[in-house]
């Protein structure tokens, strides 16, 4: 797939999120905008999974720490082909398996994940499992930058390199907001290059809406033999969305009528502008 | 030369779940064990000895150790996380509720050193509330070995298991209670001993003061059924409401809380089936919890032999069952 049809996937996939969001009434829409550009260059450029061959023991594995931004992950996985589009109809409604974080009761999702600090653990083992197999699959997790303030994550940072795990790659959306406000002012997570280095990881640093440098970056990986990878995601919290970036009451809102209306004709523009 | 509960003493669940997890090991290269530097502890060493590629040491790091041992049974890996039931069932709490039970990931949670064993230690190293949390954990079947028969049965089931599995160990020595030729189930209780008079319902290392406990009430004429409830859940429902039809009082007896644990789960079957028959929960009361070895605790709290004897006395008395005295506390 080319740059430019990525591009236009990203606008489009952004339109489809809003609203699936609007309709259900629900929706992580901030963290949802800010990760989209990352899932859509994974899903068309970097994963080997596929609907066919996700039972395939030597898949590629996706893992989304950061649960929360679900409805980005069901838009670009429908549009993969894992599961039709019109399920979407269902999100968050009664009954349906398309809940507001991920379980592997939707196919193409390899674990239940919404708890923070659990996807990084989960990841390490799976990449673990590859290294005792001598398999070739490799496993990328995506994590919230607020979420690293668990623990847990620490633990696995620690576990990953003591294992060598250069099969494993850990991107960061680095939006720099979470729901309180921003992550230096709720808990300083800075110096995070240099604190993922210490772990033992190699660190690259990308703008995450680079659909072109994030799949260059992530063709580059492992980036240092025996060492784990860790992607600096540089990502703005509602990108695409004027009035919704970098606002931090964007967390979970969902857009109103009017509010719905300006985000879509803000796309519409933006397609319309590169696709003439 | 026949055999008779109780009257032969083995070794310590902890050394019969290592010695078994080897064996299984040895068959299967995919049969994994994963500690939080408590492969001593665990009695893992000759494990890691034998077979260094199949152990994977995550540090203290118990929450990291669940969520490792899913992403390992993700990709068709046998994994038994093995930690002290204290740090394992409440620092990782959260990693057994969503990355192995919500998730469906077969992990086979092994709480070493459980309840009191680690005895004067103290309450930061007891695991008196495991069985109450876990409980509470959909898609999870608890067990709790009372000899070593329990044991490896309870290991090499747990291996088949396509779903996930706690099991709780003790460090003490324990006296065999099963013939070999005995048939373990999962949520299948076991019968120690016959009777019609009292039943004791209980649990791990409290199967066999329960056992010594009948002994005692035979002499005063007194005949108990002594039941091993292994599987704490799902429970064998049935063995419950047939010792409390079949005997004229039931005391479940267990190395944990009275709250949550065992004791709760047969009063549960029990009041919903609408069977009134005199009952009383013997574990650990809501206190600062006493200092001791794992015999004297069990002594202090009612967990022995005459203690027990004692409590069945009370507990026939007429009408005490529904008196003050035996009010839970």
């Amino acid at each position: 797939m080319t740059t430019d049809e990525l591009t236009i996937k990203s606008i489009r996939y952004r339109k489809k999120l809003l609203r699936y969001i609007k309709q259900a009434k629900a929706g992580h829409t901030g963290g949802d905008l800010s990760c989209l550009d990352i899932l859509n260059v994974l899903y068309h450029r970097v994963l080997n999974v596929s609907p066919e061959t996700f039972d395939d023991p030597g898949r590629d594995r996706y893992i989304q720490s950061k649960g929360h931004s679900v409805e980005a992950l069901y838009v670009v996985l429908a549009d993969r082909g894992f599961f039709s589009e019109s399920e979407l109809e269902t999100l968050c409604r009664y009954g349906s398996h398309y809940v507001g974080h991920p379980t592997r009761k939707v196919r193409g999702i390899e674990q239940n994940t919404g708890a923070l600090g659990h996807g990084l653990a989960f990841s390490v083992g799976a990449a673990l499992a590859g290294k005792m197999d001598d398999a070739t699959y490799r496993v990328y997790t995506l994590l919230g930058d607020g979420e690293l303030a668990e623990g847990s994550n620490w633990e696995s940072m620690m576990a990953a390199a003591h294992y060598r795990l250069d099969n494993l790659t850990a991107i960061i959306d680095r939006n720099t907001l979470q729901i309180t406000g921003p992550t230096h002012e709720v808990c300083d997570l800075e110096p995070l290059e240099d604190k993922l280095q210490a772990f033992g990881w190699s660190v690259r640093t990308v703008d995450g809406h680079d659909v072109a440098a994030l799949s260059r970056l992530l063709d580059a990986v492992p980036f240092e033999g025996d060492k784990p990878n860790a992607v600096i995601a540089r990502t703005v919290k509602g990108k695409g969305i004027s009035f919704m970036e970098n606002d931090p009451t964007w967390h979970h809102r969902v857009p109103d009528d009017e509010q719905y209306e300006r985000a879509q004709q803000e796309l519409d523009a933006l397609l319309a502008e590169v696709t003439s | 030369m026949s055999f008779a509960a109780g009257k032969e003493l083995g070794r310590a669940n902890l050394e019969v779940f290592s010695e078994t997890l080897v064996s299984l090991a040895r068959e299967n290269r995919n049969v994994i064990a994963v500690t939080s530097d408590s492969r001593g502890s665990g009695k893992l060493t000759p494990f890691a000895a034998a077979l260094p590629d199949q152990l994977v040491e995550v540090g203290i790091a118990e929450q990291n150790l669940v969520g490792v041992a899913a992403g390992l049974a993700s990709a068709g890996k046998i994994v038994f996380a093995v930690s002290p039931a204290s740090f394992l069932t409440a620092r990782a709490l959260e990693q057994i509720k969503n990355d192995v039970c919500y998730s469906d990931q077969p992990v086979k949670l092994i709480g070493i050193s459980a309840g009191v064993s680690y005895g004067a230690l103290g309450s930061t190293h007891h695991s008196t509330h495991d069985l109450a949390a876990l409980r509470a954990m959909d898609n999870l079947t608890i067990i709790v070995p009372a000899d070593n028969f329990e044991a490896a049965e309870a290991v090499r089931t747990a291996a088949g298991m396509s779903h996930p599995v706690y099991i709780r160990f003790g460090k003490r020595p324990l006296y065999h209670l099963h013939q070999p030729s005995t048939t373990f189930e999962p949520g299948k209780a076991l019968l120690v001993r016959d009777g019609t008079d009292v039943a004791f319902i209980a649990t791990g290392e409290t199967v066999y003061p329960a056992l010594m406990a009948a002994a005692e009430l035979e002499k005063d004429g007194l005949t108990c059924r002594v039941v091993s409830m292994h599987t704490v859940k799902p429970l064998d429902v049935d063995a419950v409401i047939s010792a409390a039809t079949d005997c004229r009082a039931v005391l479940t007896v267990e190395e944990h809380s009275v709250f949550g644990g065992l004791g709760e789960a047969c009063a549960a079957v029990l009041m919903q089936a609408g069977i009134p028959t005199p009952f009383k929960i013997v574990g650990f009361p809501d206190e600062y919890m006493v200092t001791g070895s794992q015999l004297e605790i069990f002594d202090h709290y009612g967990i022995s032999a005459g203690k027990l004897a004692q409590s069945v006395q009370v507990l026939l008395k007429a009408d005490t069952g529904r008196s003050k005295a035996n009010r839970l506390t």
